[in-house]
């Protein structure tokens, strides 16, 4: 019993001492920067405290009955068993409460249901562990997965302490942006499994389902960074795929969609650059690197290890290590049923040439040789 | 000739049980299989507790100090498949067996070979889907709601899983079909359906809920399978199917699943209320209505547990409206036993202690299911930490507080003896104030912005993960010491009376502690 007595007073105080160390932690939904987030906290305060209210009453009952309705106060059992008054009255009640408590909600519901007269769309989608950005009309394609700092920490024994990475978890390296006080209207779809895409901030999450388009939409009041995460299990690393959405003013907005385009132009030039006059293998094999940490490692590992069972290792893998035309192939078009996915939907030519000619000649293996990206072109 | 075979059969009567480990394989015994059925239900509801275990020591911390995120999301998914399939279900079939046939005045279940091998498929059952923790790839990790295309990802243990669910649904099946024909055809001359205990009546409605929904899961299971192995594509948009149609046909079995994992905990309470507060259950026909209402509702609430797919908008407000409708005849129950508290002469033993800690802490947790039916804000609250707070609130706090209120109550009747009454109190205190510890802060995590089955998270949820945890590792204690308790009553202690209790009405009082190993040879008396 002392032993169970000092593990509780532990516990209790070294709770109590890091709540002194980060002190900002929530007690109730954020109220949000949309005029849905809003509406959707008032809904939640009013069924919140009509249960408070529902409650004090029922405990309230059952506390005074307890206290003074006891054998030991000396309390003679009455033997009424029956009251079709009372059974209509509590049926009554209840369905009328309900009633009240539907009429704003369904109001709610229809607003946040109507996505039309939007400002711009933004298609996002989720992949096994990151999320895509694509702005409808306006060029601007890219990936938003975890930032680097959070997912050196998040390793098994890393002996990191979560608490000296920003926003642990909760970063990602490029985050999605939006104009203030503009209608945006989000199209989700995933490519592999089912993901949800929310940031509590706007009041809402909608999942993201392969072979389906959901409609959702948000219209921002103040400019700010908010952050969120899929909500829906995704696999092994669905804890590990945050949302970061930057709100900028109309000006700040214009001014980052033209340098993303910017970058997109330049992007595509270098593509075809090193498509006509090829890259040398030290070149495929930096930018592998790059290209392997940011798209296969949370499967086959940092090393190329793999985890057995689950996901093959890299490192001496038949596969690699045989005729290139199969290990091409497994990366481009993926393996039907498993977690691999088709590459050649989320790589360039440049990125596969990359990766694969990597994949070759590190993590452990050495063939030797190495793809051009003008050879996978062909293969598209 | 006839009276001649009487007389034969006469003196074979009380020749009881055969010895030794056959005993419990061959037996067709209601109170063997009862036993049976108790035993491997807390062996599954510590096997299950052990992986809860895994799950709050993993989140003590933020960072990843002891498992891989894959281990952790087999732990959560098969955490759930060993909690309901193989500890509280079987909990209550075990109760069922055991008190069915005594409560309705008949000797044994109606069809007691079936009943034999309805028990022996369990532990098969649960030794293959725990067997798929050594396969390659691991026991399956996409949540016990098996959602494609994730579950299709799953190693080679996945067809196992299927089997194991598939095994698990036939035993249930054929334990439902024994629970109607029981209560149907063993009731004693004189016990009409109306005069039949509360306990008696949740459970036949049950049963019905077993049979409709336990095919419609193995339908969906099965079609994971061909989805997986034969090229089908159910439940693959690629090939012309619907991921979200899964998910339709698993919660039009899972949300009845839910009332087959709470009503028989209803009518337990029903039964212990009224012995300690020495009061006639009030409101005996409202109680009936209110659970067949509860019955039907649950067949059209089921899309609640997807608001966030993208249903139309009539299909969200249908399934809302619906489903605050349950909220009715639930409260109903609530204030039927509140009044039967009510200018009663209550006492506080173990069985009424958890019993009262039900009635408290199941509200509270429909209290939450109330706010989850508000689908705007059910938006918020979908698949967060407060979803984990509502349903272990209902399902521990609710149907594994009522088992547990069941055991201390018949456990006298079971064995003869009474069990320590100190430490039932003990193990009654040390729970509860644990399982707030553990799941209250989930509701301030959830809304707060903790998504659930994830196995690290941002450090601002540090402070209530924390507390969790120590709750957590404090009620899994507070169960080993349960287990101790069960294990001395059984062993000896101070001799039961037949009544047991002072206010307890019943037949199940009116025969010897322990009862005879066949109930009522001859049908009791009904008044």
């Amino acid at each position: 019993m002392n032993k169970l007595k000092q593990l509780f007073a532990g516990g209790a105080l070294l709770t109590f001492m890091s709540s002194v160390a980060h002190a900002e932690y929530g007690l109730n939904m954020p109220v949000g920067v949309t005029e849905t987030s809003r509406q959707v906290y008032d809904l939640h305060m009013l069924i919140l405290w009509v249960c408070v209210a529902i409650g004090v009453v029922v405990f309230g009952a059952m506390i005074w009955s307890m206290i003074f309705h006891r054998k030991s106060k000396g309390a003679v059992a009455s033997q009424f068993h029956e009251s079709m008054t009372a059974e209509v009255v509590w049926t009554v009640v209840p369905f009328i409460i309900l009633i009240v408590m539907a009429i704003p909600a369904t109001k709610v519901l229809i607003d946040m249901h109507d996505a039309s007269e939007a400002d711009m769309s933004i298609k996002v989608t989720g992949y096994q562990w990151k999320w895509r950005y694509e702005y409808i009309g306006e060029d601007v394609d890219f990936f938003s997965s975890l930032d680097a700092a959070s997912n050196e920490a998040r390793q098994v024994g890393s002996k990191i302490d979560p608490s000296t990475v920003d926003n642990y978890l909760l970063n990602v390296d490029r985050p999605l942006v939006i104009p203030v006080g503009k209608k945006v209207r989000f199209l989700l779809t995933a490519s592999d499994v089912i993901h949800a895409w929310w940031v509590p901030d706007f009041g809402w999450k909608k999942d993201a389902i392969p072979g389906f388009i959901n409609e959702a939409w948000v219209k921002v009041d103040e400019p700010g960074v908010y952050r969120g995460q899929c909500a829906e299990l995704c696999g092994r690393d669905h804890g590990f795929m945050p949302i970061v959405v930057e709100v900028k003013s109309e000006a700040d907005y214009a001014i980052w969609l033209a340098a993303q385009k910017g970058e997109e132009v330049v992007a595509k030039m270098e593509a075809e650059v090193a498509l006509v006059e090829g890259l040398t293998a030290d070149d495929l094999i930096q930018k592998g690197e790059e290209v392997y940490r940011a798209n296969c490692v949370a499967c086959h590992q940092m090393k190329g290890e793999g985890i057995a069972g689950v996901f093959p290792a890299i490192s001496g893998s038949a596969l690699v290590n045989g005729p290139m035309d199969a290990q091409i192939d497994m990366v481009m078009n993926g393996k039907v049923g498993t977690a691999m996915v088709a590459f050649k939907n989320q790589l360039n030519d440049v990125e596969l040439a990359a990766v694969i000619t990597y994949q070759r000649n590190s993590l452990g293996n050495s063939v030797g040789d190495s793809v051009q990206p003008s050879a996978i072109a062909a293969l598209r | 000739m006839t009276t001649v075979t009487a007389d034969t059969h006469d003196d074979h009567h009380d020749h009881g049980p055969a010895k030794g480990f056959m005993r419990w394989v061959t037996t067709t015994n209601h109170k063997d299989i009862g036993t049976l059925y108790l035993i491997f239900s807390l062996v599954m509801f510590m096997v299950g507790g052990a992986m809860a275990m895994v799950i709050r020591l993993e989140l003590f911390q933020p960072g990843l100090q002891f498992v891989d995120p894959g281990f952790f999301n087999q732990m959560t998914t098969v955490h759930a498949l060993v909690m309901i399939f193989g500890a509280v279900m079987p909990a209550f079939v075990g109760l069922a067996n055991w008190m069915l046939p005594i409560m309705v005045g008949g000797p044994d279940m109606a069809l007691p070979r079936m009943n034999n091998w309805s028990f022996w498929i369990l532990p098969f059952a649960f030794a293959m889907l725990l067997s798929t923790f050594f396969m390659d790839g691991g026991a399956a990790a996409g949540g016990w709601t098996l959602y494609p295309p994730l579950v299709l990802q799953g190693g080679n243990g996945f067809p196992y899983m299927i089997f194991a669910i598939h095994m698990m649904g036939i035993s249930s099946v054929m334990g439902a079909i024994n629970v109607i024909v029981t209560i149907l055809n063993m009731r004693a001359p004189g016990m009409t359906l109306m005069k039949m205990p509360l306990f008696v009546w949740t459970w036949f409605i049950t049963a019905y809920l077993l049979i409709a929904v336990m095919p419609v899961l193995a339908g969906a299971v099965t079609m994971l399978l061909t989805d997986r192995f034969y090229d089908t594509s159910f439940f693959s948009a690629a090939g012309g199917g619907d991921p979200v149609l899964f998910q339709h046909i698993f919660w039009f079995f899972g949300h009845p699943e839910v009332y087959i994992l709470i009503l028989p905990a209803f009518g337990v309470v029903s039964s212990i209320i009224p012995t300690f507060a020495r009061k006639p259950l009030f409101g005996y026909s409202s109680m009936v209505y209110a659970t067949a209402s509860i019955a039907f509702l649950s067949f059209i609430v089921w899309a609640h547990h997807m608001f966030t797919v993208g249903m139309p908008i009539e299909g969200e407000l249908f399934f809302m409206y619906a489903t605050m409708l349950i909220a009715v005849p639930t409260g109903v129950k609530v204030f039927n036993w509140i009044s039967t508290m009510w200018k009663g002469s209550m006492t506080f033993e173990t069985p009424m202690l958890f019993s009262i800690g039900f009635v408290i802490m199941f509200t509270i947790g429909g209290f939450s299911g109330l706010m989850l039916a508000i689908a705007p804000a059910d938006f918020q609250y979908h698949d967060t930490y407060f979803v984990v707070a509502h349903f272990h609130y209902v399902l521990v706090t609710g149907a594994i507080y009522s088992i547990m209120a069941a055991a201390y109550y018949w456990l006298p009747k079971w064995t003869g003896n009474m069990y320590n009454e100190k430490m039932g109190q003990w193990h009654f205190w040390l729970s509860t104030v644990s399982v707030n510890v553990l799941f209250f802060p989930q509701h301030f995590l959830g809304l707060a912005g903790m998504p659930r089955r994830i196995p690290d998270y941002s450090v601002q949820f540090a402070e209530f993960n924390m507390w969790s945890s120590i709750g957590g590792f404090a009620f899994g204690l507070s169960q080993v010491f349960f287990c101790y308790i069960v294990y001395k009553t059984i062993k000896g202690g101070e001799k039961a009376t037949d009544q047991v209790w002072e206010g307890a009405e019943g037949l199940e009082w009116t025969l010897s502690s322990p009862p005879p190993y066949h109930s009522f040879t001859t049908a009791p008396e009904i008044k």
